[in-house]
């Protein structure tokens, strides 16, 4: 765990992407087999423990430390699993540091009632990074700023290899992943993909500069809309089908709705929604079958998963992916016609003859949930990654204020230790009227700034609300403003979110209301 | 328990030592001090007469010229010298170069104001020694159970561990001016590193001073003479200000580095930026304090400057007669 844990702690503190990828890659050239393998399945998200509960390390910790002592520290720490590592009394020789190997084999294979003792003995021999490393581990949230794609690409960049080499032959090996090293470092034969319902890496857009209409001709072009789920693979091969996510990891065992379907020969991109009666339902309740290992038959019901078609990239064993996106389209149309699959229908093509027309159409879409248009050359192949020129995003531009933090207030649920729901306000000559609410948008990183703002700038309490000082200006997005009576403010936001914390910006030069009102007559 | 020896007292200025008509660490110009060490909230200008360390009266000097005391009066430490009807011995305090205990004993009783200590090995300065006394007077920056220093080697393995992760850029490791510099500096020369480091300016005089008193640090160069190009993989020491500041820009993409107790918690480390928080203090962590505590065997214990409830809270548990000292103008901060 030693070197894991100096990884995990180093990228903590690393803000750049060459830096993590520095770290990452000085990390597997310097560990030895197993351990890098366990450790690349921790970062890629193949492995999650979830073994532990926070309340069992705090249970853990509060039978060896005063009680007092205990709160004075969490009171200045601010971080639970943090706390628990810093103020374990050590017991230097009582134990050894086990390798990362062995805490994920003891991890599976003991059960709960003997998982205290194995852990506690553990933490009485590490350090405080080893055991902050290993809650980390141990409670399935290692949240150090890198995503699977980012730790694919630095094993790739260690191998002097493409990112898609490594994605093309990811679902043929598993962790520890040491065919894939020895393959890596010239010692064995590249994995197979083959017949095993392997991921093809997504190919994504750039987002539209709407200047760039100027130069583009509209002929060359096709649109459809881009659907408010998640991008997702669909892959049948002998007899297999499989879900990806377009990071290429398996979500298939929460979809089993969608798989139980006839067989298919065919890997299909499509966006994956829940859709009732036709019509797609908000992506708050694809959310609630999302991060699932399994899902209740109730739920299947509730909430029918299905995906609405974009592409076909491989058809009875032939890869499409080098032919025009009409021919596919043609070929996929085909395809639907002649297998059509209950859970899964075309996203229909948009047509149109001008940008203007295109635009207007767009500017027309309402209740379902569609976050734009997609535009796609008609002779563009199908290239992993995001290519500049072929593909691009038209989305619906979010406004933007703004505006100082007034009032937060608790969370609900693993929230609810967090001031997560800020009230912001704009200036009205000299003084604030809030505007609205958000209380999404950031991330867990800057939802823990913002609490520790919060509790430093605290002025006054009004039950469950807390008033801070007026000096926090914070970037709210929304879609847009209605009039409204109820509010102070006359006005009232449409899907507010905090966009970004302007830790830079004096709360003097927040917005006034006035650059609302006039979004409001405009 | 015997009552607790009423002849030193805090008072607006510092501790006033009545029988002796001296302060301890005065936090303004009076007529007569003892100085603990040179760290400028212990070590003020304007005095009248001051009793310190040798090395302490050099900082001093460096730092206040003609204004570091009209009379100036050094002691060995263990030497014991007579203020008032007081007896005045000096013994180390483990803190920085020069740093020591007051040890004061008047008609039978002896006090110890221990400035700021740690009991960790510092190739700077002599070992603290613990003074069996009836009062103890202890610091209390790290006294939360969360501070528990690791070993300044594996520290100091890590920052070079850096030097391999990233061969283009520069390490700028921050670190108090007095004490943390020159202590990282023995450190890495004790690792092995036996490349040229590089000082920031404001290194120079006390570095100079060190060096007259013994300590030597290898081959060290200005950053100002070097080309940024040839700065790649090189260790930059330099006051914590600079890691935010415009004279890193001197430096091909410095990592910021910071060495300080605080860089324990993570918040801290975050708050100021750093890459490599180096957890290596100069104060005694939170065991230290407690061992210490136990080591002095005072029956009376006053924590200053710090976390005092968490100290005072476990010095009472285990049977001392601990309160709170609140005395202004020192910094709990500065480390
Ligand atoms: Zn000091
Ligand atoms: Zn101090």
């Amino acid at each position: 765990m030693k070197a894991f844990a100096e990884l995990l702690d180093a990228l903590s503190f690393q803000p750049g992407r060459n830096g993590k990828l520095a770290l990452l890659t000085t990390y597997l050239a310097e560990t030895p087999d197993p351990d890098r393998g366990w450790a690349l399945a921790a970062l890629t998200g193949e492995l999650s423990l979830r073994q532990a509960k926070p309340a069992l390390v705090r249970g853990l910790v509060m039978e060896r430390v005063d009680e007092t002592l205990f709160a004075l520290s969490y009171e200045y720490v601010g971080d639970l699993a943090e706390t628990v590592a810093l103020i374990w009394p050590e017991r230097p020789g009582a134990n050894r540091v086990p390798s990362v190997a062995e805490v994920i084999e003891q991890a599976e294979t003991t059960g709960k009632s003997a998982l205290p003792a194995l852990l506690a003995g553990w933490f009485d021999a590490m350090t405080a990074t080893q055991r902050w490393a290993t809650i980390k581990l141990m409670t399935g949230a290692l949240r150090v700023g890198v995503s699977a794609r980012l730790a694919k690409t630095a094993l790739a960049q260690w191998a002097g290899r493409e990112a898609d080499e490594i994605e093309e032959v990811w679902h043929a090996v598993a962790a520890p992943y040491s065919d894939l090293f020895a393959w890596l470092e010239g010692k064995g034969e590249r994995p197979d993909p083959a017949h095993s319902a392997a991921f093809r890496p997504v190919m994504l857009a750039h987002a539209l500069d709407e200047d760039d209409l100027e130069r583009l001709d509209p002929a060359d072009f096709r649109a459809e809309w881009k659907w408010d789920g998640i991008r997702v693979q669909v892959v049948g091969e002998s007899g297999r089908l499989r879900l990806y996510s377009r990071t290429g990891e398996e979500i298939g065992a929460a979809f089993p709705d969608l798989l139980d379907g006839p067989a298919i020969e065919a890997t299909l991109d499509g966006e994956l929604l829940v859709v009732r009666e036709g019509l797609v339902a908000p992506f708050a309740d694809l959310q609630k079958r999302l991060n699932r290992k399994t899902v209740t038959a109730k739920l299947a019901g509730s909430h029918p998963a299905h995906i609405r078609l974009y592409d076909l990239l491989v058809e009875g064993g032939q890869d499409l992916r080098a032919l025009p996106f009409d021919t596919r389209r043609g070929r996929l149309e085909a395809w639907h016609a002649a297998h059509g699959h209950p859970r899964m229908d075309l996203s229909p093509m948009v047509p149109f003859e001008s940008w203007e027309e295109l635009a207007a159409i767009r500017a027309g879409a309402t209740g379902e949930a569609v976050e734009g248009v997609m535009l796609k050359r008609g002779d563009s192949a199908y290239v992993p990654g995001r290519p500049k020129g072929p593909w691009f995003k038209w989305k619906f531009d979010p406004h933007l204020v703004d505006a100082v933090l007034m009032y937060a207030q608790r969370g609900h649920g693993k929230r609810s230790s967090f001031f997560s729901d800020y009230t912001f306000g704009v200036w009205r000559d000299e003084e604030l009227v809030p505007v609205g609410k958000a209380y999404f948008g950031f991330t867990d990183e800057e939802l823990k700034q913002l609490d520790a703002w919060v509790r430093k700038h605290a002025v006054e309490r009004f039950g469950p609300v807390t008033a801070v000082e007026r000096k926090l200006v914070l970037e709210v997005a929304f879609e847009g403003l209605q009039r409204s009576p109820r509010h102070k403010s006359g006005i009232a936001m449409r899907f507010p979110r905090i966009s970004r914390i302007r830790w830079d910006k004096p709360a003097i030069e927040a917005d006034r209301i006035a650059a609302l009102e006039d979004l409001l007559e405009g | 328990m015997s009552p607790a020896p009423n002849w030193l007292k805090p008072v607006p200025g510092g501790l006033w030592c009545e029988p002796g008509g001296f302060f301890v660490d005065p936090t303004r110009a009076v007529d007569r001090a003892v100085i603990t060490h040179g760290h400028a909230d212990h070590a003020r200008a304007g005095h009248g007469h001051v009793l310190a360390t040798a090395q302490t009266l050099a900082i001093m000097e460096d730092r206040y010229g003609e204004r570091a005391g009209d009379n100036r009066q050094a002691a060995r430490y263990g030497e014991a010298v007579r203020i008032g009807d007081v007896t005045v011995t000096l013994r180390p305090a483990g803190h920085v170069l020069g740093s020591a205990q007051a040890v004061l004993e008047h008609k039978g009783e002896r006090i110890v104001v221990s400035g700021d200590y740690k009991r960790r090995r510092d190739p700077t300065c002599p070992a603290f020694e613990p003074v069996n006394c009836d009062l103890f007077i202890t610091e209390a920056t790290f006294a939360l159970p969360v501070f528990r220093h690791p070993d300044d080697r594996e520290e100091i393995a890590r920052l070079l561990h850096t030097r391999t992760v990233f061969p283009e850029r520069a390490l700028l490791v921050g670190a108090y001016t007095l004490g943390k510099a020159q202590r990282i500096l023995c450190l890495l020369r004790e690792a092995g590193y036996d490349r040229p480091i590089y000082t920031h300016g404001s290194l120079d005089a006390i570095n100079a001073t060190y060096r007259r008193f013994g300590i030597d640090f290898g081959d060290l160069r200005p950053v100002l003479e070097t080309d940024k190009a040839d700065m790649a993989g090189e260790i930059v020491i330099a006051p914590p200000s600079t890691l935010a500041d415009r004279w890193s820009r001197r430096l091909p993409d410095p990592v910021p580095c910071f060495a300080s107790g605080w860089m324990r918690v993570r918040a801290r480390a975050r708050q100021r930026a750093v890459e490599v928080p180096l957890v290596i203090s100069d104060h005694a962590d939170w065991d230290e304090l407690n061992r210490t505590l136990d080591d002095v065997g005072a029956p009376h214990v006053w924590v200053t400057h710090g976390a005092e409830e968490a100290l005072i809270h476990a010095a009472m548990q285990r049977g001392f007669d601990a309160r709170a000292l609140r005395l202004q103008g020192y910094e709990d901060d500065a480390e």
